[in-house]
């Protein structure tokens, strides 16, 4: 948290989508700072604009009007080569759903962006096992996914997440096809990652546990950031926090 | 690359390794292998039409070559029987040609397994979006996902024409021989019924490549964020 250099930086960015001959406005003007090595949870209702910001974050959007930079690059400017060599060395996905790739086994999933990056066979493995080893998974590498409990391939997700040492670990909903107790632990896995590696961690979840590991909550509402908490106010305000998730549903 | 100069470098390899995103070809044959492996009804689906059209073409062409050796000895009897058998001969011809009607069979059988190639590579891409758009959020290219598709489909041209060949070959040599006896496969000339039978095979592969391109297209060109939306 010390380190205060920008990751992200979303400035008047808007979104508008076309329902049919609508115009849906998904988000209305953001403006949002992300310091490196936080743990950013995004908070909000379905339908708030919350995936589209976290879409946009991820460079898996690009805005209507408005600028996201990454690591001080506007991703608007970045041709398709530059924007697979983001996706490949500067973020690492974790997704709702776990999308292990069903038909390589965990070791090939995790190695795969390491092959996409360059990296030669044998060091992706040593690698892809010692990754595998840290989210506990090291005696269960060459199990295919079918093989492997929620819990489990969200874990494989997370090493392969971790693959190519990104900055950025973008999280949408992690714990959302979980049970209680297996979405604590990854809870506090990519805690753990964050504060061991110093990786900046953006979750967008509906997840209440997310908040106690959190050093930022971002409250997305109507397309607008509707406030924004650090760790020492979240506790106080429990309480209203308790309300607006109340509110949102 | 522009990137290296903007970008800081925050793994401690960044600076070593080379800053574009490659797949080596042989990674993509194995990724193509595994993926045909693992879902082999599928490919088994997609090929089959292929398998058919291809033995169809197979045994019409060896079968005039078998003919062709037939005519060859020029022995009435021969002729004659071939005439009872349904080939056209006109009193002045000395080979079996490829009848007008014939060739439209054929054309029309491969251009109904294009359409089913088609129609099987577009399901299989349907299947897998969240798998192609998992992959390009892991930083793939369109490329990449273009070959991996060109290649499972070349692949399963190859095998399924192939056999499709082979199959169809025999079945003439077997149909002849069981008509007229040993002086069919006596006749025949091997080089003419291999060229039919690899003839065959190549049409089939061509044929596997073009059915997939489309599909192949649509799923390469497909944004992740598009892939991750689609519910399963």
């Amino acid at each position: 948290m010390t380190d205060s250099r920008k990751i992200v930086r979303v400035t008047g960015v808007t979104k508008s989508f076309k329902l049919g001959k609508l115009d849906v406005l998904a988000l209305k003007g953001v403006d949002l700072e992300i310091a490196a090595g936080n743990y950013i949870s995004i908070m909000g209702p379905s339908g708030s604009g919350k995936s589209t910001l976290f879409n946009m974050i991820g460079g898996l959007d690009k805005p209507t009007t408005g600028k996201v930079f990454i690591d001080e690059v506007d991703i608007a400017q970045l041709d398709a080569y530059e924007l697979a060599w983001l996706r490949c060395r500067k973020i690492g996905y974790i997704f709702q759903t776990f999308n292990i790739i069903q038909v390589m086994t965990a070791l090939e999933n995790v190695t795969l962006p390491m092959i996409f990056a360059g990296m030669a066979d044998d060091a992706a493995a040593e690698k892809g096992i010692k990754l595998l080893e840290m989210v506990g998974l090291g005696d269960r590498f060459q199990h295919k996914p079918f093989e492997l409990s929620g819990g489990q391939q969200q874990r494989v997700a997370i090493a392969r997440a971790l693959a190519n040492d990104p900055a950025i670990i973008l999280a949408d909903e992690p714990t959302g096809n979980l049970d209680l107790n297996t979405g604590e632990e990854i809870i506090y896995l990519l805690k753990q990652l964050s504060r061991e590696r110093g990786v900046t961690i953006i979750s967008a979840t509906h997840d209440i546990k997310m908040l106690n590991v959190s050093d930022q909550v971002v409250w997305i509402r109507d397309g607008r950031i509707d406030k924004i908490e650090n760790r020492d106010e979240l506790s106080i305000s429990i309480g209203q926090i308790g309300r607006k998730i109340g509110d949102g549903h | 690359m522009q990137n290296s100069t903007i970008f800081h470098s925050d793994g401690l390899e960044s600076d070593k390794i080379d800053r574009l995103v490659v797949l080596p070809f042989m990674k993509s044959v194995d990724i193509a292998i595994k993926s045909i492996r693992v879902r082999f009804f599928r490919s088994l689906i997609t090929t089959i039409s292929l398998v058919l059209a291809v033995s169809f073409l197979s045994f019409t062409r060896v079968g005039s070559d078998v003919a062709n050796g037939l005519l060859s000895t020029g022995e009435p009897a021969l002729r004659q029987a071939l005439i009872r058998s349904g080939y056209d001969l006109r009193p002045e011809d000395v080979s079996v040609g490829n009848s007008p009607k014939q060739q439209w069979i054929i054309v029309l059988s491969l251009l109904v397994c294009v359409v089913g190639i088609v129609n099987a590579q577009l399901m299989a891409v349907t299947e897998r979006f969240r798998e192609i758009g998992t992959m390009k959020c892991l930083g793939a290219l369109d490329r990449f996902i273009l070959r991996l598709f060109l290649l499972e489909a070349g692949i399963q041209g190859l095998i399924g024409s192939g056999a499709g060949a082979i199959v169809g070959g025999a079945f003439a040599l077997v149909n002849f021989f069981i008509r007229f006896g040993t002086v069919s496969i006596t006749t025949l000339s091997w080089t003419q019924a291999g060229l039919s039978v690899g003839g065959a095979t190549l049409v089939g592969c061509v044929l596997s490549l073009v059915g997939v391109m489309y599909p192949a297209m649509v799923a390469a060109r497909m944004q992740p964020v598009e892939a991750m939306r689609v519910e399963q």
